[in-house]
């Protein structure tokens, strides 16, 4: 076996734009879909069309709030592109120029202050399907955080009122402050009026309405929780059931090496056995110099072990930029070697049942994403029973296993590796055994 | 040409004995109860239409594939094996698929045989130059070779000259009688039925995985009647089985 892998070493020593693209392209591939999962999206381009007289102010009660805590909220969700008139941000959509436009109309201030008529924001979008959907997500967030922070200000002020209402103080109104009794003190001083008055109707109508106040003080008190409830009405408690949380940037740099590894690997273990074949020597090998699981486990190790060299290098390489646990190396290595093995296995499996080296590395290629992609869909994106047909089909090829083990040696994802690499030695003897299979028929 | 004949002589004890050999794919029988002898330095032509089962036949004696029935006397790693199609690493040398081969099949001293089929081949100057820069020719030489580096007793090639141009299959069979005066025997297949007749002191004709013939190729000639043209002889002799035994029967 060692000369075949001296052979095998030779020959991709002088196959250098093989190897340059056995590792480039995988890792391009690992390093653009990494990006795509870690990269926080940029804030999309917006036209702001505000018809709102400068310095308007919302009237609550004897408060003023600024339009500005709202505007503040809207802009600092978008990149916001200023427009004077509502036809310019139309013709920007248009053009694509911007993703949409918001049009702030002059009425928003009086309607808010109404307390009666709901204000109203026009949206101005364009293009396909995909990019409409895109702009009502995006748009929508953005509004209903905008409303939020308005919703918080008038929240602060009606409860503010309240607590004077309920205990008196300095109320300010039209520029003259007026010291006022709270609802809390009408009770108990009224009480005391009503005391001090001879049994009659006099007496019985001041104890009458001092337990009106006092019934109204305790409700006004409630209602002030209810305003707070109403403003946040759910709040979120996460709970992580197994492992500990893992950070996206790190999480993306497990997928990244993990397609690099099962690039490499099924690719070189395919094309491997396909090239015994193309070569036609397969056929002098197997009359006695090598045994057919002898040639397999030779072509699997020799890939398993050019791919586990390229992905550690980019765990190592990548340390540099992203903070990973350098104590777990040891998890690494077990994690990338039996992820090797598993994806090493598959190679040859394609591999044998392919005839050219052509038609085995377009089949790795054809298997290979797609199952990365589909191991990668989180349950309740898609319906339940393609979820179920994904769970399936990512659980009988090694993708999802060797990236679960990746995962949890790099981030401690899981409690334990040893699920995971379980699955990777059943799915390596499992294709082991179909590549066996494809030699045999290929005889 | 001349090509150098066999060690010939009194029959001597066969080197390969082939009893009762069988192969069925399935239902189908690409060989049925092929019997023949080879004597050392014999060179034993095997023909037959598409079909007869003539690479089945050699693959079987070089222990490519198991046959479904039958024994022959020698174990593959006794018997040198040239396949059709150049059984080489194109991206390694000359000397590096030698050197390969060589290791694998465990030969005691790698390196003097190297150098002594390089010198059979007549390649030594070519040793360093990588496989795919060769003609085809010589890529069939170093083809051979590989099947000679065990310096086995019985050489089997299958169609050995199928893609050569005249002139490198006029060397080819050269080297393959200088073989044979040597006392290696050799097996071939063939489509071009006067190699058979130049090259071969015995015939061997398979047809649907039925021998029909074992002889020396006058032999042959005189059983089809070609007066005198030794392919119209060998179809006239199929044509003849034919008539006598219809399809399906032998």
């Amino acid at each position: 076996m060692r000369w075949l892998l001296g052979k095998d070493l030779l020959i991709l020593r002088r196959s250098r734009l093989l190897v340059a693209l056995l590792i480039v392209y995988p890792v391009a591939i690992a390093l653009l879909i990494g990006f795509a999962i870690s990269a926080s999206p940029s804030k999309p381009r917006v036209a702001i069309v505000d018809q709102t007289p400068p310095g308007e102010t919302i009237t609550l009660g004897g408060t003023r709030i600024g339009l500005a805590e709202y505007t503040d909220e809207l802009f600092s969700q978008v990149h916001v592109v200023r427009v004077p008139t509502r036809a310019a941000a139309a013709s920007r959509v248009a053009s694509g120029d911007v993703l949409a436009a918001i049009v702030i109309p002059p009425d928003i201030v009086s309607k808010i202050s109404s307390g009666v008529n709901q204000a109203h924001v026009e949206v101005i979008y364009n293009g396909d399907a995909l990019k409409q959907s895109f702009v009502r997500s995006t748009i929508n967030s953005t509004l209903a955080q905008a409303n939020l922070a308005l919703s918080e200000q008038i929240k602060s002020v009606a409860v503010r009122d309240i607590d004077l209402l309920l205990a008196g103080g300095q109320l300010g109104v039209l520029g003259s402050s007026q010291n006022i009794i709270g609802l809390s003190h009408i009770s108990p001083a009224l009480s005391g009026v009503a005391r001090r008055q001879p049994p009659g109707r006099d007496r019985a109508t001041l104890v009458r309405v001092a337990g009106f106040a006092a019934f109204a003080a305790r409700n006004l008190g409630i209602a002030k929780n209810v305003l707070t409830t109403v403003s946040q009405p759910i709040a979120v408690n996460s709970t992580l059931l197994r492992g500990k949380r893992t950070p996206l940037d790190t999480y993306a740099v497990v997928v990244a090496v993990s397609i690099s590894l099962m690039f490499i690997c099924v690719l070189l273990a395919a094309g491997g056995i396909a090239l015994e074949r193309e070569e036609h020597a397969i056929s002098r090998l197997l009359r006695g110099l090598i045994s057919r699981e002898g040639l397999l486990a030779e072509k699997a190790l020799l890939a398993a072990g050019c791919a586990f060299v390229v992905a550690f290098a980019m765990l190592l390489g990548v340390s540099a930029f992203v903070t990973l646990d350098l104590s777990r190396v040891g998890m690494w290595v077990v994690a990338l070697g039996f992820a090797a093995l598993g994806f090493a296995a598959l190679g040859i499996a394609i591999g044998a049942l392919a005839r050219e080296v052509r038609a085995a590395s377009l089949l790795a290629f054809l298997l290979s994403l797609p199952l990365a992609f589909l191991a990668l869909v989180p349950s309740g994106s898609v319906a339940g029973g393609l979820y179920d047909v994904i769970g399936v089909v990512s659980f009988v090829f090694p993708y999802k296993a060797a990236l679960q083990a990746l995962d949890t040696a790099v981030n401690g994802a899981s409690p334990s590796i040893g699920i995971s690499i379980a699955h990777l030695v059943g799915l390596t003897l499992l294709f082991g055994v179909l590549a066996r299979l494809g030699l045999h028929r290929a005889d | 040409m001349s090509v150098p004949s066999g060690v010939g002589g009194a029959p001597s004890k066969p080197v390969l004995r082939v009893e009762g050999l069988g192969k069925r794919y399935g239902s189908r029988h690409a060989l049925r109860d092929v019997s023949f002898a080879v004597q050392a330095g014999e060179l034993v032509a095997v023909i037959g239409p598409n079909g007869a089962g003539k690479t089945t036949l050699l693959s079987i004696l070089a222990g490519v594939q198991p046959p479904s029935a039958g024994t022959v006397n020698r174990a593959a790693g006794e018997i040198g094996w040239v396949p059709q199609r150049p059984a080489l690493y194109s991206k390694l040398s000359v000397v590096e698929n030698l050197r390969l081969f060589a290791r694998l099949e465990k030969v005691s001293d790698p390196e003097a045989v190297l150098g002594r089929m390089l010198d059979q081949t007549g390649l030594a100057d070519r040793a360093d130059e990588r496989v795919d820069r060769l003609s085809g020719g010589n890529r069939q030489r170093v083809n051979v070779a590989l099947g000679l580096l065990a310096d086995p007793p019985v050489i089997v090639l299958d169609e050995p000259s199928s893609s050569l141009d005249p002139g490198q299959r006029e060397r080819l069979w050269l080297f393959i009688g200088e073989l044979a005066a040597r006392g290696t025997s050799v097996v071939f297949s063939t489509h071009i039925v006067g190699e058979a007749e130049r090259y071969a002191q015995r015939v061997v004709v398979l047809d649907e995985g039925n021998l029909l013939f074992a002889g020396s190729p006058e032999e042959l000639a005189r059983a089809g009647d070609g007066d005198g043209d030794f392919e119209q002889a060998f179809v006239s002799f199929l044509r003849k089985r034919e008539s006598a035994y219809p399809e399906g029967t032998t």
